[in-house]
């Protein structure tokens, strides 16, 4: 990214939903206990690719990152996320629905 | 900075709006966040106090912890040595756990200006100042900052002379920057409490300086939000 070409800095700033800080501690949690280490992070978020940035919000290519490190470490299978994931969507239309305390 | 919004429902009591995805329809990442967290908790790798902990401990991380160790450098000219020695045993001193990543502090003078990035990504000191701003992460400041900076800080307010040199530091996720802006004029015998009111968070990135003693007059005068 540095060094290229861009636009004026947009400088409105706005809170940090309680999803985005879930993915954060999620990923200061699981680094802290090993299940992966920032480089793992970073490849993970280099693979997705340049478009990735113009499509993704910054917790969207994190929890990606992190989701993939952790398929990779083993922690759980493509399976069991993907039969979660579906659980959770089945739950309701909106994040304060479905998401739990 | 005040802004005009006490009645307007899109902002958040801080006076930031809300982001948009709070109530709309829930996302494929956000599905993808609870599917990860409900699977971690199962599987007993983390708790859900855990999870808060860490929530908590993020949130009360702010610019105001970096102001103090600044206004301390001020007034303490052995602590401001220790403080450029080895900012992350500085700010230990003071109570601040900044983790296991080596913070460097770089000293703005007369004639030495500097500025924080991290082009790659976000790195930041998070644990010191909170997390970063917005702009901080967008494209546009990692690009101009090592493209264009003065013009960049032009835009945030701050015009440097063309005899101020400029350095540019960018951050990596183990190595990572905080700026010790000059102290303002006129506060000569101020103590550390006053002074680190003066202390923006911007003035620790580099994007702009601390307040002056005329600015913190009125805006205790005209105390209104500042989000």
């Amino acid at each position: 990214m540095g060094g290229q070409a861009a636009g004026p800095v947009e400088l409105a700033e706005h809170d940090h939903a309680l999803w985005e800080k879930r993915v954060d501690a999620l990923m200061v949690l699981a680094s802290r206990k090993g299940f992966f280490t920032v480089d793992g992070l970073r490849r993970a978020l280099e693979d997705m690719g340049e478009e990735a940035f113009e499509t993704m919000s910054y917790y969207e290519r994190w929890v990606a990152a992190v989701n993939q490190n952790l398929l990779e470490a083993g922690v759980y299978t493509v399976a069991e996320l993907g039969a979660r994931m579906a659980e959770v969507r089945a739950r309701g239309d909106t994040y304060g629905e479905v998401a739990g305390g | 900075m005040p802004h005009d919004h006490a009645d307007d429902p899109h902002l958040s009591p801080s006076g930031h709006p809300y982001r948009p995805d709070q109530d709309e329809p829930l996302t494929y990442w956000q599905t993808m966040e609870i599917a990860i967290r409900e699977l971690l908790v199962e599987k007993g790798i983390l708790t859900p106090a855990e999870i808060q902990a860490e929530i908590d401990a993020m949130d009360s991380r702010s610019p105001a912890n970096g102001a103090a160790v600044v206004a301390r450098a001020w007034t303490d000219p052995e602590y401001k040595a220790r403080l450029l020695a080895d900012a992350s045993a500085a700010c230990r001193e003071l109570g601040f756990d900044i983790g296991p990543l080596r913070l460097i502090a770089v000293e703005n003078t007369e004639t030495v200006h500097n500025l924080i990035v991290c082009t790659l990504c976000s790195c930041y000191p998070r644990n010191l100042l909170g997390l970063p701003p917005d702009w901080y992460k967008s494209r546009a400041y990692r690009s101009r900052a090592v493209r264009e900076p003065r013009a960049l800080l032009a835009e945030f307010g701050l015009t440097l002379g063309r005899d101020v040199t400029l350095r540019v530091h960018d951050s990596t996720a183990d190595m990572r920057y905080v700026v010790l802006p000059r102290r303002p004029e006129g506060t000569e015998g101020w103590d550390a409490e006053a002074l680190a009111a003066l202390v923006t968070r911007d003035s620790m990135i580099g994007t702009g300086l601390p307040r002056s003693p005329g600015d913190v007059a009125s805006t205790v005068a005209g105390a209104e939000g500042n989000g």
